[in-house]
């Protein structure tokens, strides 16, 4: 790794504006990622926290503004430079989004076929590591997504996003719809996979154990802008009421014992 | 010292060792992997193996099971090869792939002849659990129509309207062009060859004839099949993906009586709609073309219509137009709650509902002509 892409930030989002019809979701965003920080993203529901991270994937378009990614603005690029930041990023989506006709394996060795030349023997070996670090057992790598719980569906969806190594993962609700313990047991493996792997993690969420267990930086998103970013101690000292209501209410309290 | 990666053998007297360097991720892979094959095959009992690995500049995943696979594969008796060098920030990485089983994956058997005789066998013995399914769908729409007319209220009018404005309405503009089409071809073509014996008026009987008959309802469950069974099958599929079903039992309500009888209550009402309209199109552009091509007027078209065709004709098309609606649409709802999580298995049963579909059309289509045949019809 260069010197100056510590101080770069990985991600660079400069005055996003998104709309949807007359509805302004995101206006005049900015937003920096550091390399190698968990970025918690929270926000109240319908705030626009998935739209900022489909847009900065561009799935979403938007009116103004720009996003780099790896130093590259993503408008500007096209063709071969854009594919190489995709090739270098991973998505976790709210529900998984695996392929429901592949199994598990097919799944998670889809993009290693598509970009990488490499042999079968290499992608299923690959493939139980992946499964390893995610803390599944490799009888579950002939299983089709609908064999899968809901849990184990994220784990996969997780092992996907990892296939190619990317050194940046958007994870949207990853601990949403698990159990505390597997909620728990999923922050600790974000976790370790970040200090592992050397990732940078971009984690949507609402869960404060997540904010509390996994995250380095939390920014929050309210009436498109981001009002704070900062360490939990920032947070907890804020005294934005929505803030305030969100560290300091019953559920707050509970978590930090 | 980025760069290409490379694995060197250093000589060390009765020590085997081996100096990994460059970048070992993912982006090399296939060189990697032939090196790595390479220094497998290194002979010789050395007393001790060394893998030193502190000049790696950059390692993944991949590098990382590259250099564990090494280890493994030269790990031979006693001698356990060694991991040297290796900086802390990569240290996690490799213990974690240490802690991966190397399980061979198990290749499904490729195609044997006993394995196509059990497919056909599979296949065969599918028929019969075909044929009870459609049994078993038809007694439970039965019963819940027999609950409806029992308690009117309970019946889901929007529903079935809704579904009659997708199938019936909807649908008039394609199966009217269609129809009429056909209509055109059949008269051009019984000009074409009648003229030479010089009976040309004959083409408005076997018009007449044939479009009220057959083609006319035929053509038109076909299309209806094709067109509104598909859509069952996928809406009611990917509700049973999402499990919106299971939500709707668990609620109390029988998903037969809210989701599959508004809609064969609607394709039962408008396929003899479209059948009807469909047969008038076709007649109407025989009429034209009988005019333009082969100069019979519209007046003696008419007469001679009136004079080929009985009320018989038209009454043998239509009742037979609700028994295939009915048949098209339990076929369709069977496929459509038979759909399993995957999308693969949704275009699977939405293909077949409309084969299948189709297929009972034809074979409803015979069964009416040897019933009318023998009623003298």
């Amino acid at each position: 790794m260069m010197a100056g892409d510590i101080q770069n930030p990985i991600i660079r989002v400069r005055d996003i504006t998104v709309q949807f019809g007359a509805t302004r979701v995101l206006d005049g965003l900015n937003l920096d990622v550091k390399r190698g920080e968990i970025l918690g993203f929270v926000g109240p529901s319908g705030a626009g926290k998935s739209v900022l991270t489909r847009t900065i994937i561009g799935l979403v378009p938007k009116v103004a503004g720009s996003i780099e990614v790896f130093g590259v603005d993503l408008d500007a690029s096209g063709g071969a430079q854009r594919r190489g930041v995709e090739r270098r990023w991973g998505v976790l989506f709210q529900q998984g989004a695996l392929f429901s006709s592949l199994t598990v394996r097919q799944n998670i060795q889809f993009p290693m076929r598509e970009y990488l030349r490499v042999s079968q023997r290499l992608m299923d070996e690959i493939t139980m590591a992946k499964l390893t670090m995610v803390g599944l057992k490799p009888e579950v790598a002939e299983r089709f997504p609908s064999e899968l719980s809901g849990g184990m569906i994220k784990r996969v969806a997780l092992a996907r996003a990892l296939s190619l190594d990317p050194d940046l993962v958007f994870l949207d609700e990853p601990t949403s719809g698990l159990d505390p313990i597997g909620a728990g047991d999923f922050d600790e493996l974000v976790r370790t996979l970040q200090r592992t792997l050397g990732l940078t993690v971009f984690m949507v969420t609402h869960d404060l154990d997540s904010l509390y267990t996994a995250c380095d930086r939390i920014a929050v998103l309210g009436n498109g802008k981001i009002i704070a970013a900062g360490s939990m101690a920032d947070m907890q000292a804020s005294q934005h009421p929505w803030l305030r209501q969100y560290f300091h209410g019953k559920r707050a309290r509970a978590v930090m014992g | 010292m980025s760069g290409d990666p490379k694995l060197e053998r250093i000589a060390k007297g009765n020590a085997l060792a081996l100096c990994a360097t460059g970048t070992w991720t993912a982006r090399f892979a296939p060189v990697l992997e032939r090196m790595v094959a390479d220094a497998e095959k290194l002979a010789g009992s050395p007393q001790s193996i060394f893998i030193d690995v502190s000049d790696v500049a950059k390692l993944d995943t991949f590098g990382a099971w590259l250099i564990e696979r090494l280890r493994r594969s030269l790990t031979q008796g006693a001698v356990e090869a060694q991991i040297a060098g290796l900086s802390t920030n990569y240290s996690s990485l490799v213990d974690e792939v240490r802690r991966v089983r190397a399980t061979p994956v198990v290749e499904t058997s490729a195609v044997t002849i006993t394995g196509m005789l059990e497919q056909i066998g599979r296949a065969v013995s599918g028929v019969a659990g075909t044929v009870a399914g459609l049994v078993d769908m038809l007694g439970a729409v039965l019963a819940a129509s027999g609950r409806v007319l029992i308690h009117p209220r309970s019946l889901r009018l929007t529903s079935t309207v809704h579904h009659l404005e997708q199938v019936c309405w909807r649908a008039v503009p394609i199966i009217v062009l269609i129809t009429f089409l056909i209509g055109c071809i059949i008269a051009q073509q019984g000009i074409f060859h009648f003229r030479r014996f010089g009976a040309d008026i004959f083409v408005v009987d076997m018009l007449g004839v044939l479009v009220l008959r057959e083609i006319g309802v035929l053509l038109v469950a076909i299309m209806v099949a094709g067109r509104s069974g598909s859509a069952y099958t996928a809406e009611l599929g990917s509700m049973k993906m999402r499990e919106e079903i299971d939500a709707l039992r668990t609620m109390g309500f029988d998903p037969i009586e809210v989701l599959v009888l508004p809609r064969m209550l609607a394709l039962v009402l408008a396929l003899p709609i479209l059948a009807f309209l469909g047969a008038m199109a076709a007649l109407y552009g025989g009429g034209l073309v009988a005019w333009l091509y082969g100069g019979v007027d519209p007046e003696a078209f008419l007469l001679r219509l009136r004079d080929a065709i009985s009320i018989d004709h038209f009454i043998v098309g239509i009742v037979k137009a609700p028994v295939m609606a009915a048949v098209i649409g339990i076929v369709a709802c069977v496929e459509g709650l038979a759909v399993q999580g995957s999308a693969e298995s949704l275009g699977q049963h939405t293909t077949s509902s409309v084969v299948k579909g189709i297929f009972f059309v034809i074979v409803m289509d015979g069964v009416f002509a040897i019933f009318f045949a023998s009623i003298g019809m």
